[in-house]
């Protein structure tokens, strides 16, 4: 028969390997539950998130004996609905995370590209801003900066994204560098072709991978910085609901209601795990060898 | 290997300069200093006059060169808060930091490295299994979030340590776990991938092959290649663990140089937030140096290359 001749398309062995990939499909399945929650969160929350009813404080959960399906997860210190403002706070850890990857993608595979292709003196300056920033210890670096400029969602996003960038750098740099010695740049350039349009066209595309593979690395190394950053106040402000100001806001109670800093923890700790579980899939699935078939 | 010592030293003048510039950028953007010096009740004129005092009236670039020489003879200025001067605040706090530091780096060494090994010696058992789980709670599981947990396990319902301050060694016990947890897992992991790779090279199978015992190998042939990185990787995280004990102090009430800078963050006192963090950067690009002409020392393929 004709049609069993025909090779697989490619995008389907994709699929195919990636549904194999346990690591892969569960943090795969997280990360969409966490954006589906992050997108429709008016819809999914039984409450207004930000409404204080001081005569509400405090209220218990459903698995206390005084609880009510009213609030499941009780009410914090302010009388707010503790369920509305876990599901809203999934918001601000993927907008952080996925903005400050983006910049600090921007930022360090341009510096990576820059350094790894052209090499010598261009790629000595670049690894000296590269030794730079990592001297800068982070949160240190990131707190002092937002005590500066205020802290607020955009500057969150613009602080930890021009922390972000040096891991991207390195790793663009040495894919840049393997790419470079292969024959079909030489090809490119043999024939005149521009070195802006190689770097767009012949570079850029055969680093994707790792590219990507870092930007998971850092996507959830940004959500825990910002919940480091807002738990210690210097981070989204209030009364913005950031897990990781719910810990902050929780430690208060947390002898008598230790699980209003369990549960935004919980969360953080799921979103990141899940996170690095796609990137190492990713990782896994991008490479031609060990693929998971054998 | 000369070329390479000079131009690692090279870049690390470069980088301690750059990190000076960083600092003093970041006093003169965090407000008017001569307002902060004269206080809260100053008339214009005796603004004026502590700008002349300090000369703070002449050229950003002169004003640069002051701050260096005066920070070369060890003189940091003096905190807004309370006048002290900033270098003794510092050095007052710093044994503190140090300690936590050091011990967090004894825990995870002791406990990451024979992990990581057992590990490599037996993929896919119950150990490398638990290595690997170590390892992804290690990179998720927030610092601040760990310490609070352990507060409230080990300091408030089972009362075994003290949760805050820094009288006693027991008050190090529950900072040096969360901190430990945040370099065990790096640590354990490249103890793990060296040996892997060693063991997978010609001279662990001929040594293999002429009959010497697994003990002798893993002492003698394999560890040593495995833990080269491993060190620098350790000394790297010395200073990464100065600049991280900021949550961990902060949490724990640990009267460190970490809690000194989030302190003097709150309260807007930016001559002793600017020491610490050019402080911290100087001594993580002195440990990086340090490690990296260590192990071009150590390394015959670096050192004769």
């Amino acid at each position: 028969m004709s049609d069993e001749v025909l090779p697989e398309p490619r995008w389907r062995i994709h699929l195919r390997r990636a549904r194999r990939h346990t690591g892969f499909m569960a943090g795969a399945i997280i990360v969409a539950i966490a954006a589906f929650m992050a997108i429709f969160a008016e819809l999914l929350m039984p409450h207004d998130p930000y409404l204080q009813d001081l005569s509400k404080r405090l209220l218990p959960p459903i698995w206390d004996a005084a609880g009510t399906w009213t609030h499941p997860l009780g009410t914090d210190h302010l009388g707010r609905d503790y369920l509305s403002r876990l599901i809203i706070g999934s918001r601000v850890s993927l907008i952080v995370g996925g903005l400050a990857t983006l910049i600090a993608g921007l930022i360090g595979a341009t510096l990576g590209l820059l350094g790894g292709y052209y090499g010598g003196r261009i790629d000595a300056v670049i690894m000296y801003v590269v030794a730079a920033r990592l001297s800068l210890p982070g949160i240190l670096t990131a707190l002092a900066l937002l005590a500066v400029i205020k802290g607020s969602l955009v500057s969150v996003v613009a602080v930890l994204g021009f922390l972000l960038w040096d891991r991207f750098a390195l790793v663009v740099r040495s894919a840049t560098q393997q790419v470079r010695a292969q024959d079909y740049i030489a090809g490119a350039v043999a024939v005149g072709t521009t070195e802006t349009r190689i770097l767009w066209k012949h570079v850029l595309p055969n680093i994707l991978n790792p590219l990507i593979v870092v930007a998971t690395l850092e996507m959830a190394a940004a959500i825990l910085a910002e919940a480091s950053l807002s738990f210690l106040g210097l981070g989204v402000p209030p009364p913005t609901a950031s897990w990781g100001l719910l810990v902050s806001e929780g430690r208060n109670f947390m002898f008598f209601k230790p699980y209003l800093i369990a549960l935004p923890g919980a969360l953080i700790i799921l979103l990141v795990i899940a996170i690095n579980a796609l990137g190492d899939g990713l990782r896994d699935l991008a490479s031609p060898v060990d693929s998971g078939e054998s | 290997m000369l070329r390479a010592v000079m131009s690692r030293l090279v870049v690390a003048v470069l980088v301690a300069v750059t990190v000076s510039v960083v600092g003093f950028s970041l006093l003169r953007l965090s407000g008017d200093l001569a307002a902060e010096l004269a206080g809260e009740a100053a008339t214009p004129a005796e603004i004026e006059s502590m700008r002349v005092k300090h000369g703070l009236d002449r050229p950003l670039p002169l004003q640069f060169l002051d701050w260096t020489r005066a920070l070369a003879k060890g003189d940091l200025g003096r905190s807004l808060f309370s006048n002290e001067p900033v270098a003794e605040m510092i050095l007052q706090r710093l044994p503190v930091t140090l300690q936590l530091a050091v011990y967090a780096l004894i825990v995870s060494i002791v406990l990451g490295i024979p992990l990581g090994m057992l590990a490599a010696m037996h993929p896919r058992s119950w150990i490398d299994r638990l290595s690997l789980v170590t390892a992804v709670l290690g990179q998720a599981v927030p610092s601040f979030w760990l310490a609070l947990i352990l507060i409230v396990v080990f300091g408030v319902m089972l009362r075994w340590t003290p949760i805050s301050g820094s009288d006693t060694w027991a008050h190090f016990i529950l900072p040096t776990a969360t901190l430990a947890a945040s370099a065990l897992p790096g640590l354990m992991r490249l103890t793990r991938s060296g040996m892997l790779e060693a063991l997978s090279t010609d001279y662990i199978r001929t040594a293999r092959a002429k009959g010497l015992g697994e003990r002798t190998l893993m002492a003698v042939h394999a560890l040593p290649n495995a833990l080269l990185p491993v060190l620098a990787l350790a000394a790297v995280q010395l200073g990464t663990l100065l600049g991280g004990s900021v949550i961990v102090e902060s949490v724990f009430a640990l009267d460190g140089i970490g809690l000194l800078a989030y302190r003097s963050i709150l309260r807007g006192d930016f001559p002793v937030v600017q020491s610490i963090l050019i402080f911290v950067a100087l001594v993580y690009t002195l440990l990086t140096l340090i490690a990296d002409l260590a192990n071009a020392f150590i390394d015959p393929r670096i050192r004769l290359g």
